[in-house]
């Protein structure tokens, strides 16, 4: 299946690619007013096979960061890699995992690689684990309302999906850089 | 014989201790999980039932459809437990951010009353048995208000003040409505906190009324409840699947974003049970006009027989009284009946009482004005149960229409 998109999934797609090169996060895929109307006729991707995200929600917030959770399904035959992710209300997406920091402390920090989503698995998007981080948001997240997620995966293929917004009192994970390190002291 | 009985008694025993001792961890620990996969399991396809032992009964992964023309919870057989709130929305809920609530709270609801988890819910374990749980939207005067231009049901208010009525306002009114139903208690209170939390940054909780009847299975589907007064209650109530129940339980006006909804009454009656104590068996039955074993008019002998209202008794008195319940409880005009689906409320004691309870009278009508007022008039002119019976807690809500996958309730007031 072949699908035209927007500017914004062109950008993402092309972030996608430098995350498999080492950049460290998806810059401004937002409002994409720098890109040409030309390239974005000219911009065609797959949907990828076998791969549909379910069950996503967004954390309400009214300013600042948040996260989208959720269930990557790959009934396909082939592992697949999620390599970006971009919502035009966030000016820097990242791909987080949580893990321990070393000190029995749990905090998130960017996920090397992508996510692989094994053939015939699913890949969970949850509160305490990986997750898809929303950070400088342009405004607040407001629950009942959606945001448009786009998923961009290594082979070049892309989901695009309305997600909703829900409030949530869980999902304040530590950021790996604001986590106490041992002996720091208080 | 009775050495026998008591050596596999006692064999029993051991067997549930043993199974305790050792296995008891585990198990509870593991079942959540178990259920779940066995409920995703015949969801996904048809295949046989697995072998494996099953603890819980069929009863508890009974699911009712949440989507259609009508929402669920009105014409579906009463469950066991049932919790009637009411929200008052913050100042700021305009048409848009209702609108946002309704597509929550539907998603919620729609996934929960199949036995899912909603989404973001913290407690996916306690959504796998829904056991008929039911989620029912209505709206109070302010919702309705929020699109003036389209025109709302004229009886949606609060009703006109009835001279039994000693009225709590911490029992009245509100802004939205849940009716959250299920044969499963612990169902039932995830499924409303849930509920909750996804409203509460639109609105707080107004009143909160739990309810009862049986336990499901205590009696066979379809037997009328009895209420702690003993009494059969809602024995003459219309019956879900026929057209006399659509007529007088659905708005049938096309030109309303109501129609296929309907009218929404809740009537906290409270019952004196200390003073129905001093009342002998024939008192009670005086009162109402039904006998309490059977529920049989006085003049009858099966709950379902017709009372004949002309039946004279030896000195030449009427069998069912002027005064009874069922008389004035009824009314001329065919057209002028309501649908009853009420529940028990037995509520911690106060003062030096030893009881604290009643009915939530909980009645649907497509015309509160033209079904539920006169009747409830008749029966503030004359009805000798008044004598126990102290209505504290009124409210009226408009019931939407039930939507179609993709959609919420409400869309056809708050949508375009």
């Amino acid at each position: 299946m072949i699908t035209r998109t927007s500017t914004r999934l062109g950008l993402i797609a092309a972030a996608a690619l430098l995350v498999l090169t080492g950049c460290s996060s998806t810059e401004a895929p937002g409002a994409g007013a720098s890109a040409s109307p030309s390239e974005d006729a000219a911009t065609v991707h797959r949907v990828p096979a076998g791969v549909t995200l379910t069950d996503a929600w967004v954390k309400a917030t009214t300013e600042g960061m948040s996260a989208v959770f959720g269930d990557i399904v790959n009934t396909g035959s082939e592992d697949v890699t999620l390599s970006a992710a971009g919502v035009s209300e966030s000016r820097m997406v990242e791909l987080h995992e949580t893990v321990d920091n070393g000190s029995g402390q749990m905090v998130m920090r960017q996920k090397d690689g992508g996510f692989v989503i094994p053939a015939g698995g699913t890949f969970e998007l949850r509160p305490g684990g990986n997750h898809i981080m929303l950070m400088d948001l342009t405004g607040p997240l407001v629950a009942g309302n959606t945001v448009t997620l786009t998923l961009a995966f290594m082979d070049g293929s892309v989901i695009e999906q309305a997600v909703p917004i829900k409030d949530f009192a869980g999902a304040n994970e530590t950021y790996e850089s604001e986590a106490p390190t041992p002996g720091s002291g208080h | 014989m009775a050495d026998s009985s008591a050596a596999q008694t006692s064999a029993r025993s051991k067997l549930s201790r043993r199974g305790l001792l050792l296995g008891g961890a585990v198990a509870g620990f593991g079942a959540a999980a178990a259920i779940g996969a066995d409920v995703l399991m015949r969801r996904a396809s048809a295949v046989p039932a697995p072998a494996v032992p099953r603890e819980e009964p069929a009863e508890a992964s009974a699911v009712v459809d949440f989507y259609g023309e009508h929402q669920a919870g009105i014409a579906t057989e009463p469950q066991a437990h049932c919790t009637f709130v009411a929200l008052d929305l913050r100042e700021d809920v305009d048409r848009a951010g209702m609108a946002r609530l309704m597509r929550i709270l539907t998603d919620d609801a729609a996934r929960l009353t199949a036995g899912s988890a909603a989404l973001a819910d913290s407690e996916p374990e306690l959504a796998v048995l829904p056991a008929r749980l039911t989620v029912t939207f209505g709206f109070g005067p302010r919702v309705a208000a929020l699109v003036p231009e389209k025109p709302s049901p004229e009886w949606l208010g609060p009703l006109p003040a009835f001279s039994v009525d000693r009225l709590d306002p911490h029992y009245g009114d509100g802004d939205v409505l849940l009716q959250v139903a299920s044969d499963d208690p612990l169902t039932l209170a995830h499924a409303l906190r849930m509920l909750l939390k996804d409203a509460r940054s639109f609105a707080t909780v107004r009143w909160h009324q739990p309810g009862f009847r049986r336990a499901r299975g205590s009696e066979k589907p379809g037997t009328t409840m009895r209420n702690l007064f003993g009494q059969i209650d809602g024995t003459v109530n219309p019956v879900p699947g026929t057209r006399d129940f659509d007529d007088l339980v659905w708005i049938a006006d096309r030109s309303s974003w109501a129609h296929g909804g309907t009218g929404f009454v809740l009537r906290r009656i409270g019952m004196d049970l200390d003073k129905w104590d001093r009342l002998d068996r024939e008192g009670r039955e005086q009162s109402v006009g039904r006998t309490l074993d059977s529920g049989a008019p006085l003049t009858g002998s099966r709950e379902h027989d017709e009372p004949d209202f002309a039946a004279k008794n030896a000195v030449g008195f009427p069998v069912i009284a002027e005064f009874a319940h069922i008389r004035r409880a009824r009314l001329a005009d065919p057209s002028q009946r309501i649908f009853r689906r009420g529940y028990n409320y037995d509520e911690p004691p106060f003062g030096t009482g030893v009881s604290h309870s009643g009915l939530l009278f909980a009645s649907f009508q497509a015309d509160v004005t033209h079904q539920f007022v006169p009747i409830q008039r008749s029966l503030d002119e004359l009805d000798l149960l008044n004598e126990w019976l102290v209505p504290v807690g009124s409210a009226v809500f408009v019931i939407p229409p039930g939507c179609a996958p993709g959609g919420y309730i409400g869309e056809t007031l708050l949508g375009a």
